[in-house]
């Protein structure tokens, strides 16, 4: 750039798009998008609303630290964790417009829908609490998505295989810096350990809808398309387990002495058939999420941005 | 040789490498004076791009578009990285991170006063790139040459950084203003509001800055702030025009025998009453940076407790 007119690029043509990252409108340009033989063009757009909107409402989530993290490395961080989701969703919405053939925008499917036809899971939409609450659910979210996406880069959907092999360097990211958190509160003070436990407490209810399969991901799952959830609880516990370990801290359904009997009973975080959000059952915290990410763009319609 | 004989080598030594446009560097020696300025303006600066993230970051969560949504989230990232750059560069004075956020929430050191102002639109986010990055950079893009190396080198990589953010700013006004009547509605208010604060960050006038002269002489300043201001606001009507916007400035008209715009008086009544903390929104923006401080120091303390116990095991684990 001139070190003595800095306006001098602002000027000539006026169409032009040269700004950095915005130089694009289709994010899904040179993929091959074409669907996969065999494939229903309705269910690969619901799967992907379901991962799409996983990481849309994960990312808005994260975008409400800015400016109120707890010290400026942090700041740096969950900005880059909400932007590499916010990227997810966009290349996952844009692939679900595509698929089913009604030829709506990301922005279309972000704004315009309400918390009925959103799919995620509940999981990303409850609000962040403390920190320790906030990384106890990073966790928990980076380590069930970055199992899923390993999974899903063998897909034969080449957009979804694309989206995958992007989104496990990026996630793999997350699952370590909110792992380190994780151990670092809970290896911490007297203070942040309750804080520690406290949040995974909280955050504890909402992980066995992780793994409850949509009947949409279990047809895409065997057309070699979709990930079904269900195989992913060995490997979450797993890496769970591991880093809870290092923080000196128990999963919240560990079995404890002298409640070995209803530990054998089921899981108390199970939750009840079809009343997931991948059905479009949400609770009132997805509602507050929209009314905020909406206002501007419905209190506009037809405005360009 | 006597102390003072001493002391008198060394600001020849250092006076000669500022008139010979060299940098002084963190190890070298340098003037109390020197070191004092330089604490006082790269901390203020630090201070500026951290409070700086709040009236945009307010409207991360509400960005219109998911394309507009990751380029705000990214400049107010880059904010915060700007700030973590500019606190290290006065470390290298000596200074200490968390003193000046301590000076910075309880009122001891300014930012700037720009920031006070609240952001009622998402026009101001697409204004505040064009005005007021752009009123930064002409501000910072001298600082490249700043005598004092750290910062120096750290305006030069900030300076492309916040090129990108006034682009971007630019371009999202361009978009809104070919949208419907409302947007550039919305785009001529923005404009309306921060035009004269816009005009402020260049600070008082010559005839009324106590620190221009000085800073001048050590080379950590090279213009003055009226020259800077006039330079702003000639490289700005143009794009105004090129935008299909009106600046509120009645007394605003091209100067041919100046070369020059010609433009009215700031209001220097409402700068130092912003200043002295009588925004509308100084109180707030000090909240939340206060807030953030205060409801994450347990977390930092953990974080050391959590450092300290493993430097103790892998201490034992040394000695063993």
């Amino acid at each position: 750039m001139s070190h003595d007119n800095p306006y001098e690029a602002l000027g000539g043509d006026g169409d032009a798009r040269w700004a950095f990252g915005t130089g694009f409108t289709d994010p899904l340009a040179g993929v091959d998008t074409t669907a996969p033989a065999g494939v229903d063009g309705g269910d690969l757009a619901a799967y992907c609303l379901m991962l799409g909107d996983d990481a849309l409402v994960m990312s808005h989530r994260l975008q409400e630290w800015c400016t109120r993290a707890p010290e400026l490395e942090e700041e740096v961080a969950l900005a880059n964790i909400a932007l590499d989701l916010l990227g997810q969703a966009r290349l996952l919405l844009a692939r679900a417009g595509q698929a089913d053939g009604g030829g709506r925008s990301e922005d279309d499917l972000a704004f315009l829908r309400d918390a009925p036809d959103f799919r995620n899971v509940r999981l990303v939409e409850a609000a962040n609490g403390d920190f320790a609450r906030s990384m106890a659910r990073l966790l928990v979210f980076a380590v069930w998505r970055l199992a899923l996406l390993d999974r899903l880069a063998g897909s034969r959907d080449p957009v979804l295989a694309a989206v995958a092999a992007k989104g496990v360097k990026e996630v793999a990211y997350h699952r370590d810096y909110a792992a380190g958190w994780v151990v670092r509160l809970g290896d911490g003070t007297a203070y942040s350990r309750e804080r520690m436990k406290e949040g995974l407490a909280a955050v504890w209810p909402l992980v066995a809808e992780l793994f409850v399969p949509h009947e949409v991901e279990l047809r895409l799952a065997r057309a070699g398309v979709a990930v079904d959830p269900s195989q992913l609880r060995a490997e979450f516990d797993a890496v769970l387990d591991q880093v809870l370990d290092a923080a000196r801290l128990t999963r919240p359904d560990a079995a404890r002495p002298g409640e070995a009997d209803a530990a054998q009973e089921g899981p108390a975080d199970a939750a009840p058939a079809g009343a997931g959000g991948r059905d479009g059952r949400h609770g009132t915290e997805l509602d507050e999420v929209l009314s905020v990410m909406q206002s501007v763009a419905r209190a506009l319609p037809g405005a360009t941005w | 040789m006597s102390a003072a004989d001493e002391t008198s080598r060394l600001e020849e030594h250092f006076d000669r490498t500022i008139a010979r446009e060299q940098r002084i560097e963190p190890r070298d020696w340098m003037p109390d004076g020197y070191r004092r300025t330089l604490v006082r303006q790269i901390s203020q600066h630090a201070h500026s791009e951290i409070i700086g993230m709040q009236p945009e970051g307010e409207w991360i969560t509400r960005a219109p578009s998911l394309r507009r949504k990751a380029i705000l989230l990214a400049k107010v990232q880059d904010e915060a990285g700007h700030g973590l750059y500019l606190y290290s560069a006065a470390e290298t004075l000596g200074a200490d991170r968390d003193e000046l956020t301590a000076m910075l929430i309880d009122g001891r050191q300014k930012y700037s006063s720009i920031f006070n102002y609240p952001t009622l639109s998402f026009a101001d986010v697409g204004v505040i790139g064009w005005l007021v990055d752009g009123a930064a950079i002409c501000n910072q893009v001298p600082l490249c040459r700043s005598s004092y190396g750290p910062y120096a080198r750290a305006m030069i990589r900030i300076c492309k950084e916040e090129s990108f953010h006034q682009r971007q700013g630019y371009e999202l006004l361009m978009t809104m203003m070919r949208g419907t009547p409302e947007q550039r509605a919305m785009v001529q208010d923005a404009v309306d509001r921060w035009w004269w604060p816009s005009l402020m960050m260049f600070g008082p006038p010559d005839h009324d800055s106590p620190n221009t002269a000085r800073s001048m002489a050590w080379k950590v300043k090279r213009h003055t702030n009226d020259e800077l201001r006039q330079r702003f606001v000639d490289m700005t009507v143009p794009q105004a025009e090129a935008l299909g916007v009106r600046l509120p400035d009645p007394d605003l008209r091209w100067n041919a025998e100046r070369g020059h715009y010609d433009f009215g008086e700031v209001d220097w009544a409402e700068f130092r009453r912003v200043i002295g903390g009588d925004g509308p929104c100084n109180a707030r923006r000090i909240a939340v940076r206060r807030a953030a401080h205060d409801d994450g120091a347990w977390v930092r303390e953990a974080a050391a407790a959590h450092a300290a116990r493993q430097a103790d095991r892998a201490g034992r684990g040394a000695a063993a």
